[in-house]
């Protein structure tokens, strides 16, 4: 009797870690198939959604109060752009920068950083959550992008905005590594999603996306684009980039990062 | 004691032949299904959020933290004057040389990774805060549908106040007592007794499935800035969202350690007995000793 249970409970064992073994190969095998990518990736359709019933008021993210500001704010991704263009408008402290917004618009508009911070301008205190897992509190100031909106007047096929920006992270020699993100209009004419000239009381700094950059509040850091060039009303995503909405998007993270 | 004596004896008749056990219908079929989805669910759960702890291996605590704050947890690496890497945890002020395991450990065909948890713990294998981001959220979901079908179950057919709430008898001290001896000795329920969980196993079992499991589940959405608009009182709750974060991993670490107690004991008791009545439902009871 004894033998055979200590042979049965040692089965048990072995068997419980080779299939653990199996298991977890197994899984490594699903991550590198394409169809289970989507199949796991078909989650995010529904956090979308759900958060989507809930978000339904616009309540806004949480705003906090000066003294939490983050002693230093890490800036991330590209800090400088190299690209000539870029390089020359910042060698003119942007005297020349123009922000176009264009596409699904009844007008198309050509701004000057003057012109953006003339227009009335929102001030908020957030907390930008990079998608890596830190976080970091800043002080906001810029144009809601609704008031941008209502100017250049979207036309009802527009379904979203699309923010291409000067900085190629990609690195590569053509244009297919320059950054840009997308946003639907659910979150384009919340309040809190603005084009941001300022961070902290003052001008924003190369590293932080000078001269303009997008704050979607309620989303993770990598829906921020920085250096924010143009403003593209679309009605579809799959025809830029790689056709996910935005470059990381098209290197595999979700397009809604509410999570 | 003349009709103790005389009833002993008629009880005795009622027992099962000689050689045959007990056996006993103990855990129903939301109890086993759940379970077992949770076995795998939570492993998933747990190796993926590795991953996506590795993409930034520091824990802080309050509403912001990056890597100028200052973070009680760290892994990382660090190289001696002859050039060897060692793999270091920081818990607050202190330093541990963790090569192998954690900040340094050896990645496939003979490589070295410089990474917080080592491959063979992370889902996947390799780094790709991308995929292990999609994998934990797909399980998210499936981890809340099935912990939402055990407690509406749970409640609705008495499991939880049944066989999970301890008695204020078994609460007593005296009671508590014995059974802290009784698992140091590890001397398990037999007979009667086996047909409940003892004390200890209750209070385990109610911490991990009303405490910890929904605290995952409260300190992941913290962590999420779509609903922190929603509910902006979780941060309030738990301090800010890099104290969420520390939570979560907290946390996570305490799911792993029952676990390994729960198995531990699981072989202590009968492996083929438990694990059989967590599959089929049936228990066969353990024979007093005295018998």
């Amino acid at each position: 009797m004894m033998p055979r249970r200590f042979s049965r409970r040692g089965l048990i064992s072995t068997g419980a870690a080779s299939l653990g073994g199996l298991m977890l190969s197994g899984c490594d095998r699903l991550s590198r198939a394409p169809s289970f990518q989507h199949f796991i990736g078909s989650a995010e359709g529904l956090t979308l959604g759900a958060q989507r019933q809930l978000l339904a008021g616009q309540p806004l993210a949480p705003e906090f109060k000066l003294v939490d500001l983050s002693p230093v704010f890490r800036a991330n991704g590209s800090t400088m752009p190299a690209s000539p263009r870029y390089q020359s408008l910042l060698a003119d402290g942007f005297a020349d920068y123009r922000l176009v917004v264009d596409g699904l618009v009844g007008k198309a508009l050509s701004l000057s950083l003057a012109q953006l911070k003339a227009m009335p301008a929102r001030t908020q205190i957030t907390r930008h959550d990079c998608v890596e897992g830190w976080s970091a509190i800043g002080q906001w100031t810029g144009v809601p992008l609704a008031r941008i909106l209502a100017l250049a007047r979207p036309l009802t096929t527009a379904r979203y905005v699309v923010f291409h920006c000067a900085d190629n992270l990609g690195g590569g020699l053509d244009d297919s590594g320059l950054y840009y993100e997308s946003i639907d209009l659910f979150d384009a004419f919340h309040p809190q999603t603005i084009l941001a000239w300022a961070l902290n009381g003052q001008p924003l700094d190369v590293s932080h996306g000078a001269p303009l950059r997008l704050r979607v509040e309620r989303q993770l850091g990598y829906k921020q684009a920085k250096y924010v060039m143009r403003v593209e009303l679309a009605s579809r995503m799959d025809q830029l980039g790689r056709g996910k909405g935005g470059f990381w998007e098209d290197r595999g993270y979700a397009w809604y990062a509410g999570i | 004691m003349a009709i103790e004596a005389t009833l002993a004896p008629a009880s005795d008749t009622s027992r099962p032949p000689e050689g045959r056990r007990e056996v006993v219908y103990r855990h129903s079929v939301v109890v086993r299904v759940t379970h077992w989805v949770n076995v795998l669910v939570i492993s998933l759960l747990l190796m993926s959020g590795l991953n996506i702890f590795n993409a930034h291996p520091e824990l802080y605590w309050g509403k912001f933290g990056a890597n100028f704050d200052f973070a009680w947890l760290a892994m990382g690496s660090v190289h001696t004057a002859a050039g060897a890497a060692h793999g270091v945890l920081r818990l607050g002020g202190l330093a541990f040389d963790t090569t192998g395991v954690l900040g340094v450990s050896a990645g496939p065909h003979g490589t070295r990774l410089y990474q917080g948890f080592p491959a063979w713990s992370t889902l996947p294998s390799w780094r790709d805060l991308a995929t292990a981001r999609r994998w934990h959220f797909f399980l998210a979901w499936i981890f809340v549908a099935n912990g939402l079908v055990y407690l509406l179950m749970g409640l609705a057919n008495g499991h939880l106040r049944r066989d999970l709430a301890p008695t204020i008898s078994e609460l007593s001290p005296a009671n508590m007592g014995r059974s802290i001896l009784d698992h140091i000795k590890l001397k398990h329920p037999t007979g009667e007794a086996a047909k409940r969980y003892n004390v200890l196993q209750k209070l385990a079992y109610v911490v991990v499935a009303l405490i910890l499991l929904p605290l995952m589940v409260l300190t992941g959405l913290a962590m999420s800035p779509g609903f922190d608009a929603i509910a902006p009182w979780l941060l309030d709750l738990f301090g800010g969202r890099q104290s969420a974060r520390s939570l979560h991993f907290i946390c996570a670490n305490l799911l792993v350690l029952f676990a390994i107690i729960h198995v531990t004991e699981v072989f202590l008791a009968g492996v083929l007995n438990e694990v059989g009545s967590m599959i089929t439902g049936r228990y066969a009871l353990p024979r007093d000793r005295q018998a």
